[in-house]
């Protein structure tokens, strides 16, 4: 039945786990269980990281001079566009939920799969369909609107493959909210006998808070370039002025769906945070139903504060005004979560393992990204530092100081459970701290230069801001081999890592007690759960690995 | 692949209990309508904000609707969501002759509603009705309010008229189905979930109807 014939016979293993039950490309690419899906999702965003990542090394080649010499300014602007948009649909948007969200949600409350597991399989695909689209806009000479497609530029003056990209999105756009329609759903009807709402893991509160996102954001964004595409093809003219449409009309659906769209990328990270906060803490969170209310919290501001990309773009100074109140009360559900995750750590038998410092990275990083967040919240100050480089650092701090901390936390915590095998923990811290000096070399001189006012989206620069120019792309080197390491030794495991114990860090969670890997129904019998998510004794107990 | 037969046949393998899959049927269904709402709802913003700056506009150019097909293209949905329903009730009470006749019903409704909207298209584009190059209104009247009308008109009800072509593949799927005996009293949740996209799709356009056809009938 398995097209794939091994070259030599392998030592007969029991067939026990999710990843021998069935051999050959049809077993993987026809799968329902989600474990599966999981890691087919895997693959597929490590492949558009790289890619988005190939983008960013080119800007910050470009940017390392002041003339623009590299590239022209019409390639800077395609390089931009699709730096941005490979990675925030193509790698972030799914990046948690779909890979590690995927695998353990059903885990995490005792569950044989997601409720809808063809679905899920569609989801992927979708995903994939929608990528070719993109890809194929790229492959062709790309895009050059930048990853916001503000009309009226994109809808009529840009001469680049901007339907083509459209489409993509849209469709992409489908596979989000299917998997957020599908963890809804999952998580409402499929918990085990005794798992009550309070007694989820925070990964699954936070997952649920970025479902609610997912479903209510993703349909506008859909419908949103749905018309920018039925302007270009069939010249509808809803958002054209010269016909009396409305360009800022575009911007405001754009942000309904794309400001909460940072929180579809956050939210995950910081449930991956909070399990990894407890277990290496040995300490029960502080504050669970904080920590879970934050989450839909700011899940729900999320969806309030659209306007405060639009302080400069034409809306009127008292929307600016209320939308900037708003986006200062979102700062309370996030500092909640910090502060708890903290006041989790005090006192608390910390162990320095990877992900437990890529954690720590996360709050650190999160909070410089928050806090410069309030200042561009800040109506006179916004106006001061719009669309310079203190914006991008203050989103990538966010994005990738957050978000892909918490990606790479999480991939690291859970490893061994995936893949039923030990990464090198040497390596491993190693890989951690070079990523954050990358990163933090990378993005913290784009905070000065955004202030002194170097503008965002331009190829070539004054010659004063080339020192922190040069820094940060030196920065970026570094961050971009933090990026390949894990790579390379998660690779390298599976093959010659240590065979993985069921539960390697003495975690309470419920994702820990099967076999490593965990068979293919999750759970040799089915779970009943009497215990609330996070009871640790205080007593030492060894970490294996 | 020796897969072990679960006693209920149609109950899937991820699934404890018949009534946990219903329920996690009905609530996909339910959240599914909920980003309906929400796509739909971007136009229907769209829609009340270019109202609002061309009231007078967008009243003119609603009389160049054909008010009587759309009168009998609203009977016609709201007669197929009787028959969608009364194929959800046959479904359920096993009646399985009732259930194919309904489906049936429903679907040659769902026909003759695409069937008059093609009739309205094609009377629009031959009036150059249609948004952009070819666009041709009355010298003296607000062309510009009047093609964001239209716009709207044709993405609205173009958008409406492709979830009713999804919704009579999703019939015809039903009918097939029902015929080889997939449906008894004890399990009939497509039908049941097929039945609640087919009376939002109808809900949709209890919305479009007045917006479209009747903001401008108290004028002159």
């Amino acid at each position: 039945m398995s097209a794939v014939v091994a070259p030599e016979p392998e030592p007969i293993e029991p067939r026990d786990n999710y990843l021998n039950a069935a051999y050959g490309v049809r077993s993987w690419l026809l799968t329902r269980d989600h474990k599966r899906i999981a890691l087919l999702y895997l693959v597929s965003i490590t492949f558009f990281f790289f890619l988005g990542g190939l983008f960013a090394l080119l800007i910050r080649l470009e940017l390392l001079t002041p003339a623009g010499d590299l590239v022209q300014a019409e390639t800077y602007n395609k390089l931009f566009t699709m730096h941005g948009i490979v990675m925030i649909f193509f790698f972030l948007i799914p990046s948690i939920p779909a890979v590690l969200g995927n695998f353990f949600i059903p885990m995490m409350i005792g569950a044989k799969d997601l409720a809808f597991p063809r679905l899920n399989l569609l989801s992927w695909y979708i995903y994939i369909v929608g990528a070719s689209f993109t890809m194929w806009a790229v492959v062709h000479g790309g895009v050059d609107t930048g990853w916001t497609f503000y009309t009226p530029y994109s809808s009529l003056y840009s001469n680049t493959h901007v339907v083509a990209t459209a489409v993509g999105i849209f469709i992409t756009g489908f596979s989000s909210i299917l998997t957020g329609l599908n963890f809804l759903v999952t998580i409402h009807t499929m918990r085990a006998p005794g798992l009550t709402w309070f007694r989820l893991p925070l990964f699954v509160w936070s997952h649920y808070a970025t479902s609610l996102i997912m479903v209510l954001g993703t349909p506008v964004i859909a419908v949103t370039v749905l018309l920018v595409g039925a302007e270009r093809v069939l010249h509808l003219g809803i958002f054209d002025p010269s016909r009396g449409g409305d360009p800022i009309l575009f911007q405001h659906l754009f942000w309904f769906y794309s400001h909460p769209a940072v929180y579809i990328m956050v939210l995950p990270a910081m449930g991956v945070v909070s399990e990894v906060v407890t277990t290496f803490s040995r300490k029960n969170i502080f504050g669970y139903k904080f920590v879970a209310f934050a989450s839909i919290g700011i899940a729900v501001l999320g969806f309030l504060v659209w306007g405060h990309h639009m302080f400069v773009s034409g809306q009127s100074v008292y929307a600016g005004l209320v939308f900037s109140i708003l986006s200062f009360l979102v700062a309370i559900p996030s500092a909640v979560k910090v502060f708890n995750w903290t006041a989790t750590m005090y006192k608390g038998s910390i162990s320095y393992r990877t992900p437990m410092l890529y954690a720590f990275g996360f709050i650190g990083l999160f909070t410089i990204g928050g806090l410069t967040g309030l200042f561009l919240a800040t109506l006179g100050v916004n106006v001061h530092v719009h669309d310079t480089y203190f914006v991008i650092a203050h989103f990538h701090y966010i994005m990738v100081g957050g978000a892909i901390m918490g990606y790479l936390g999480g991939i690291h915590y859970w490893w061994p459970k995936i893949s039923g095998k030990l990464y090198p923990e040497g390596w491993a811290r190693f890989a951690a701290l070079v990523v954050f000096i990358g990163f933090n070399l990378t993005f913290f001189p784009q905070f000065i230069l955004g202030y002194l006012g170097m503008p965002r989206r331009y190829h070539a620069y004054p010659p004063e801001f080339q020192v922190l120019n040069v820094l940060s792309t030196a920065g970026a080197s570094i961050l971009g081999v933090g990026y390949i390491l894990p790579m390379i030794y998660l690779a390298w495991s599976m093959r010659y890592g240590r065979n993985a114990p069921p539960n390697p860090w003495g975690s309470t969670g419920l994702e820990w007690q099967t076999p490593s890997p965990p068979p293919t129904e999750n759970f040799k019998v089915p779970p009943i759960v009497t215990e609330d998510p996070y009871i640790y004794s205080h007593e030492e107990v060894e970490i294996v690995g | 692949m020796a897969d072990v037969q679960p006693a209920e046949p149609a109950l899937q393998h991820q699934f404890e209990s018949m009534e946990q899959q219903k329920e996690a049927s009905s609530l996909g269904m339910w959240v599914f309508l909920v980003t309906e709402i929400l796509f739909f709802g971007g136009l229907f913003l769209t829609y009340t904000i270019y109202r609002w700056e061309n009231a007078r506009a967008f009243a003119d150019a609603s009389r160049h609707m054909d008010i009587t097909l759309g009168t009998i293209n609203t009977v016609v949905l709201i007669f197929s969501s009787l028959t969608m329903a009364m194929a959800v009730h046959s479904a359920e009470t096993g009646r399985r002759r009732l259930l194919i006749l309904f489906l049936i019903a429903t679907m040659i409704l769902g026909g003759v509603f695409l069937g008059i909207k093609a009739v309205e298209y094609t009377d629009h584009i031959q009036h150059h009705l249609f948004p952009g190059p070819g666009f041709r209104y009355p010298a003296g009247a607000d062309a510009h309010g009047a093609s964001l009308f239209f716009s709207l008109y044709f993405a609205m009800t173009g958008l409406h008229a492709l979830h009713m072509i999804i919704g009579l593949g999703i019939l015809t799927t039903l009918l097939l189905m029902a015929r080889r005996g997939r449906f008894t009293a004890e399990y009939f949740t497509p039908v049941e979930v097929s039945g609640l996209y087919w009376h939002f799709v109808d809900i949709v356009w209890i919305f479009l109807f007045p917006l479209l056809y009747l903001i401008g009938r108290h004028l002159h």
